[in-house]
């Protein structure tokens, strides 16, 4: 349970991405924010709310539905100096700038041999588990966490959200940075004030524990913390890992929890083929073979298309902290 | 339900055995891992443990006969739920087939009210020409046994054979708390605190048995011998129990001792073996520098080198200088031979001794290490042993302990005091070979090396 003091306040997810926005805006002249509808309108989450009065159109800059022009009119203002935030209303619509991500911003720093950075944010809600179906709930993160030269922060916690954006609002380089609506009022936590950093590519152990290591990220963190603290109660001691960073990605703190628990279970909301568990599994067996007392084991979405609208198909698509209590109860009784 | 069993591989490339004997006839209980038959091959000699708990219906292969594996050589009526191990093949008889009851309604009604076993035979493991048994810690002994191993090790993770081989565990031993008995990280590290370092294992524990109770027929085993059980010797110990014999009887044994001060040597050793280690990952011991001192005796006196033929009777002096070193494991003896030791180096010595050793250990070694042995050295001191009166290996003239290193103050030829580093050094020899002359003559050839060794020379 969170609580405020006289250092800090109590936000949700929402309120803190806006207190940062806010902040970030106040501090510095060149951060400026564009996207659909962020204006007068203020974002569909009312995050940039009235931001447009104090800052004016030419720093919150509602843009047409075009996001192959967002994201690259902001890979330009980042080349030429700005600290452009640029907003994808949902993740869903992130794809049509997938080549201004993937193919420009990505590698910008690489093509003009460190002449060029750019230091931009790109910011999306994403997730599911809100009855958005097919264009309101997919992850996006694996699709993009191939990329060298991008770095993609998954935060799941306000305090995390505030840490973590202003890192990569700071960052040189550019930043992929993952909201999971669901969490946006549902998680509510202390939140330190004044202007603070959490290093980009740093997990954090939320839970600690010795016979199982689960690592997660977004909603799902806190659904693993659920089925955790269920375990618990059984006598189980199990481990819960917050990527909040898939890439860079903590190796170190997988590998040090690993080799403390032997065990490793990885659940993401994404689908499980390619995922981030992926790669999480195979860095274990490269890395901590003879640490390992058990399979490593996998949790994750189906390989299907997308999320069903029906209350069944979605029920079905998203993990739950029953199931995954479920999965650490085999695991740690293997 | 009838298990059949077939005769086991023992081996990667041998493809048949014999039926050395059978260890139990048509009607013996027997329970599952208790040692039935032992099988040799080429290569290896082996008691083969039943897969199952139950009672021996037939024995479809007569004692010597040689078949190709695969083919069936018992079958035993299984009591309880037993599983068959992979190496048993369960199959229903032609009875069963067709539905009419089991013939033997008897003997299965008879076996369902059998007294269990008392005791519990270990699995043994046993290379007759190298070192194996229970007891030797070791992940993965010979193939010997090889299906019934992959049965056992069946669901043991990457952790558990690492923890295993660093606190010398044998899986096999240890009871498992995972899910379906599998055994766990947290259970090696369990049998890891209960076991000392080295001396390798837990009894199974996989099929519940009755404990051993005190009394004639019940048995224990000599990794875990319990005070008033039998212990069925192993054909390896049965081996070890032969040779002593026939070396005592054969061989009139005389004994002699010398003293000799290792200062130097000790020094030498002690400056050279971090960076040794360090280069070959070989610790360096004092044995090498002993078994270089030992065979440039042996070559000044070649009789040391012989063996006493009774054919003639004669005396064999041998050609080559091969030198068996005894490594003591938790349940038995090996001579594992280092060939031509006489045109080693001190460095070349030590790598081929410190592999020996290792696979000694790792329960490794071939019919070929063991072999052609003309002369051996015991590091008795190694426990301690201050004076050790050995036992000739058979065939040989002699053998050449090294007793422990002590600091003592030591009369010099100056009339002062020095703290010396000294050690005793105990030879048994055949008498029928060599006399007091000569032998005393080695002994104090062998000391004279020893002392004027290092501490400045060269590996």
């Amino acid at each position: 349970m969170a609580v405020a003091t006289s250092s800090s306040q109590v936000l949700n997810n929402v309120e803190a991405v806006r207190a940062t926005l806010y902040e970030a805006l106040k501090n510095d002249d060149k951060v400026l924010i564009l996207g659909e509808d962020v204006g007068n309108r203020g974002n569909v989450f009312l995050i940039t709310k009235d931001f447009v009065k104090e800052f004016g159109t030419e720093r919150i800059i509602d843009t047409p539905i075009a996001e192959a022009s967002i994201v690259g009119i902001a890979v330009g203002m980042a080349m030429e100096g700005l600290r452009p935030i640029a907003e994808i209303q949902f993740a869903d619509f992130i794809y049509p700038s997938f080549n201004q991500i993937v193919g420009e911003a990505a590698k910008t720093r690489y093509r003009s041999n460190g002449e060029y950075t750019c230091p931009m944010v790109i910011r999306t809600p994403y997730g599911g588990g809100v009855r958005g179906a097919l264009s309101h709930s997919v992850s996006v993160e694996a699709l993009f966490y191939h990329v060298p030269g991008l770095k993609i922060v998954v935060p799941s916690f306000p305090a995390d959200v505030k840490g973590l954006l202003n890192a990569a609002i700071d960052d040189p380089d550019p930043v992929l940075f993952l909201e999971h609506k669901k969490t946006y009022r549902l998680i509510k936590g202390e939140v330190p004030d004044g202007h603070y950093v959490i290093p980009i590519g740093k997990a954090d152990v939320k839970k600690e524990g010795s016979q199982l290591t689960v690592v997660s990220y977004g909603l799902y963190v806190h659904w693993a913390l659920e089925a955790a603290n269920q375990l618990e109660s059984e006598g189980m001691s199990v481990e819960v890992i917050d990527l909040r960073s898939v890439r860079p990605m903590d190796r170190t703190a997988i590998l040090q929890s690993v080799r403390k628990t032997r065990k490793l279970l990885i659940i993401h909301e994404d689908n499980k083929f390619g995922g981030i568990g992926a790669e999480i599994s195979a860095m274990v067996a490269e890395e901590a073979l003879f640490d390992l007392d058990a399979p490593i084991r996998r949790l994750a979405a189906p390989d299907v298309p997308a999320m069903g609208y029906a209350m069944p198909l979605e029920e079905a698509y998203m993990s739950s902290p029953a199931k995954m209590a479920d999965a650490m109860r085999e695991m740690v009784k293997f | 339900m009838a298990t059949t069993i077939t005769m086991p591989q023992l081996g990667e490339t041998v493809t048949e055995g014999t039926v050395e004997r059978w260890l139990k006839k048509a009607g013996d209980p027997v329970e599952k891992y208790e040692a039935f038959l032992e099988v040799s091959t080429d290569k290896v000699n082996s008691e083969v443990p039943s897969p199952v708990t139950g009672k021996i219906r037939e024995l479809l292969v007569q004692e010597g006969t040689t078949v190709a594996t695969g083919t069936p050589i018992a079958i035993i009526d299984e009591v309880g739920a037993a599983k068959a191990s992979a190496q048993a093949k369960t199959s229903e008889t032609p009875a069963e087939k067709s539905g009419e009851p089991p013939k033997s309604r008897d003997a299965m009604a008879e076996s369902a009210n059998m007294e269990p076993v008392p005791g519990f035979n270990i699995p043994q493991l046993d290379v007759k020409s190298a070192a194996a048994s229970s007891g030797t810690p070791t992940m993965f002994p010979p193939k010997s046994n090889g299906q019934r191993e992959e049965a056992a090790l069946r669901g043991v993770s990457p952790a558990v054979r690492r923890l295993a081989r660093e606190h010398h565990i044998d899986v096999r031993g240890v009871r498992g708390s995972g899910a379906s008995g599998r055994v766990t990280a947290d259970d090696v590290l369990a049998a890891a605190k209960l076991t000392p370092s080295g001396a390798a294992t837990a009894a199974p524990t996989e099929a519940p048995r009755a404990p051993s109770k005190p009394g004639p027929g019940n048995t224990s085993t000599y990794a875990d011998p319990i005070p008033g059980t039998t212990i069925h010797l192993s054909s390896m110990r049965r081996i070890i129990a032969e040779r002593m014999i026939e070396s005592r009887k054969t061989a009139p044994h005389a004994w002699s001792m010398v003293e000799v001060d290792v200062t130097n040597v000790w020094e030498w050793r002690k400056r050279e073996k971090d960076r040794f280690e360090r280069d070959t990952g070989v610790k360096l011991t004092l044995l090498p520098f002993f078994i270089r001192a030992v065979v440039e005796s042996l070559a000044a006196f070649p009789l040391m080198n012989s063996k006493f033929l009774t054919e003639g009777p004669s005396i064999y002096v041998e050609k080559d200088v091969n030198i068996g070193i005894a490594i003591g494991l938790p349940a038995n003896l090996v001579v594992p031979v280092i060939k031509h030791a006489d045109k080693l180096s001190i460095k070349g010595i030590a790598l081929a001794a410190g592999d020996l050793i290792e696979r000694a250990r790792k329960n490794k070694l071939t019919t070929d290490d063991l072999k052609k042995g003309t002369f051996t050295v015991n590091n008795t001191g190694a426990n301690g042993s201050f004076a050790s009166a050995p036992i000739i290996n058979a065939g040989q003239a002699g053998i050449v302990t090294m007793e422990t290193v002590v600091r003592r103050p030591m009369v010099q030829d100056d009339d002062s005091i020095a703290i010396r580093y000294m050690m005793n050094s105990c030879l048994s020899l055949d008498h029928r070979v060599v006399d007091g002359y000569v032998a005393s003559g080695f002994l104090a050839d062998l000391k004279k090396r020893l002392e004027s060794m290092g501490p400045r020379g060269a590996l």
